[in-house]
């Protein structure tokens, strides 16, 4: 069995959300990149999500831009992410889902990719600028692979829509929580339940909620709404907003808090 | 045969570029669109508007010049510039502006967002959305708003407010990805009227249409002036749409050879030009697969050229198509022969280009001088210097 489903099974046995923070390669730097992952594992993560830098990152807000930035300038390369890949999962058994913009991985060669990615340990991937409809090759050299390539649902998803994105999705349907860029917000958005039951009635496919999402009280909000939750700039701010050498421990006692409430 | 007439397909392919790669945020709003687009762009009365507006507004039809002084100094082929520098604004982008701005209205969105890297389309959409009543958000970055000031200022007189970009490289490709990102977090409120034709399916269709406009006049002009169809139709090339839009007209005649000039920057190295077509690869962004200057590792590279409007490391997927398929060659011509080219038709025919029709200027003059009396070279001049005078002074000031 795929990890990814495993993980959502046993959550719900639990009752428990799959709580998913997300980590940047090459970021703080590469070495404390995968500290930072550890620690998120240590404190709890029922997953995680891996972000590979892109120079142009249109669906991520300043503080993943930032991440990516500093992790560009230290000279990050697709293979510091297997490597990294490779080093949590020889640590744990949690699934491990990297996340990237297409370019890189199209100029690597989705069958290369889907081959390292696998050797490595991953268990999916998420492509935020690949729609169901172009993603034949991607997803076939993934499923060769045992890999889920994840699919994407929107707050302006149509009805019609979600349920031909849902009737192909595998492990999780990633459902973006606004509409807009990855950053931390204060509150969930107010047509959030409803928006996540459309989801629920076009698809079985467990839902993940990212986007904003930063608090334990977001996630005791998503209780009974969907099965799972993706956090990744609260975690970012965290660890810049700490003196140095104490961000990993502050970002890694914040997922803590929120797997108390998963 | 070359298909272009029936492209791009239904997914917005081209040959093997074009298509869709964005959030799913906005595929409604694409799909949106691209209903709109269809519905709207056939429609007899949505075409009379645009047709007016084109013609009392804009200024149209834009004259064709036989540019008698300019041909002798060369003492080659005859040049003929299309002259998009007379529309109002003084480019081609006023096309695009006025037909995706009735788009706009009839979209029922208040807000309009536009990316900009000279400031002439951002000029342009400030320009409709002040004679249509609707807000205007244009994103430029932080570099061109500098260097492109004048139009910072026009843009604002207009009414728009203009968002600097800080960051990435702070120029055309950073603006986009700012007018993105706005555009996926106000996507129910707001009409993103791009200004080039690339980006994701539909915008290089729509774009293609409204300024397939010039080459629509051009090949009546020419005809009527030269008495037969040009050797050659030149263009300056970023994203393509003055390109597209004259090249349109001329695709289905073999004997009209079709030619893309990029920015050549001050440089062949990585990073000192912006010549796509030449030395990029295959790629995908801005929601667009083409060509696009990027390194080993798929992350796309700054580019240079003296011409903000041709500083982008990327180039609409219909042109890489022609590229492909032979149908368009390009050449690459620098920032220093953008430079004699717009002094030389400024001191020859009172004319000063735009910096990127500059770069079309050069391309035509080194073909002038390599063919004989009885061609005929058609250049699409696609606007004019005035926003640049601030640069060419500072160039070719202490040239006497
Ligand atoms: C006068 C002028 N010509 C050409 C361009 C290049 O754009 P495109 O390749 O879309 O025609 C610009 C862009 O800003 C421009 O202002």
């Amino acid at each position: 069995m795929n990890r990814i489903d495993a993980s959502f099974k046993s959550a719900e046995a639990e009752s428990r959300l799959v709580l998913a923070p997300y980590v940047t390669v090459g970021y703080p730097t590469r070495e404390s990149a995968v500290e930072l992952a550890l620690a998120y594992v240590e404190a709890g993560a029922d997953m995680l999500e891996i972000g590979m830098p892109f120079s142009d990152p249109i669906a991520d807000g300043p503080t993943v831009q930032l991440a990516s930035q500093i992790a560009l300038e230290g000279g990050v390369w697709l293979e510091d992410a297997f490597n990294m890949i490779e080093r949590i999962r020889s640590q744990t058994d949690i699934p491990l889902v990297p996340m990237g913009y297409v370019n890189p991985f199209m100029q690597f060669g989705f069958d290369s990719l889907a081959r390292e990615l696998a050797a490595a340990g991953a268990d999916g991937l998420i492509v935020p600028d690949v729609l169901p409809e172009h993603a034949d090759d991607i997803e076939a050299a993934h499923a060769e692979h045992g890999l889920y390539l994840i699919r994407f649902a929107a707050p302006t998803t149509p009805r019609q829509r979600l349920r031909h994105v849902g009737s192909g999705a595998q492990g999780f349907i990633y459902c973006v929580s606004v509409t807009g860029v990855t950053g931390s917000r204060a509150r969930l958005a107010d047509d959030l339940p409803a928006y996540l039951a459309r989801v629920g009635e076009a698809t079985s496919v467990p839902r993940m909620v990212g986007f904003g999402i930063s608090k334990p009280e977001h996630l005791r909000a998503l209780h009974g709404r969907a099965e799972g939750a993706i956090v990744a700039s609260a975690l970012i701010d965290i660890v810049q907003a700490s003196p140095p050498g104490a961000g990993i421990e502050a970002a890694a006692a914040h997922v803590r808090n929120l797997a108390a409430a998963a | 045969m070359l298909e272009t007439g029936t492209l791009p397909n239904a997914a917005g392919y081209y040959g093997p570029f074009g298509g869709r790669y964005v959030p799913e945020t906005l595929v409604a709003a694409l799909d949106e669109l691209e209903a709109s687009f269809q519905r709207h762009h056939r429609d007899p009365a949505f075409v009379a508007e645009l047709e007016n507006l084109l013609h009392f507004y804009a200024g149209r039809p834009t004259p064709t010049y036989h540019a008698a002084r300019l041909s002798r100094e060369l003492g080659g082929a005859q040049v003929y510039l299309k002259r998009e520098d007379l529309a109002h604004t003084g480019a081609h982008k006023i096309n695009n502006a006025l037909g995706q701005g009735l788009l706009a209205r009839v979209s029922g969105k208040r807000r309009v967002i536009a990316e900009t890297g000279a400031g002439q389309h951002g000029v342009a959409s400030a320009t409709v959305c002040a004679m249509l009543g609707l807000d205007c958000v244009v994103y430029m970055g932080e570099e061109d708003v500098h260097r492109q000031a004048l139009n910072v200022a026009r843009m604002c007189t207009l009414g728009a407010e203009v968002i600097s970009v800080t960051s990435g490289t702070r120029t055309l490709k950073d603006a986009i990805n700012e007018a993105l990102r706005d555009w996926v977090t106000n996507v129910d409120s707001t009409f993103y009227l791009f200004g080039s034709a690339t980006g994701p399916h539909p915008y290089p269709r729509i774009v293609r249409e409204f300024q397939r406009v010039i080459g629509r006049e051009a090949r009546a002009q020419i005809q009527e002036l030269a008495g037969g169809l040009p050797d050659t139709v030149v263009a300056c090339v970023n994203g393509g749409s003055n390109a597209i839009g004259i090249f349109s007209a001329f695709i289905e005649d073999p004997g009209v050879s079709l030619v893309g000039v990029e920015a050549g920057g001050y440089g062949g190295d990585q990073g000192e030009h912006a010549a796509t077509v030449e030395s990029g690869t295959p790629g995908i962004l801005h929601g667009a697969r083409s060509l696009l200057l990027q390194d080993e590792g798929g992350q796309i590279i700054g580019t240079h050229s003296i011409a903000a409007g041709l500083d982008y490391p990327g180039v609409g997927p219909e042109l890489a198509y022609l590229h492909h398929v032979g149908r368009a060659e390009f050449a690459t011509f620098g920032d220093a022969d953008a430079l004699d080219a717009l002094e030389l038709l400024a001191r020859t025919e009172g004319i000063i280009p735009a910096l990127e029709s500059a770069h079309a200027v050069a391309g035509a003059i080194r073909m002038a001088s390599e063919t004989s009396s009885d061609c005929v070279i058609l250049v699409n001049l696609s606007g004019r210097g005035d926003k640049d005078m601030e640069t060419i002074a500072a160039q070719l000031g202490t040239r006497g």
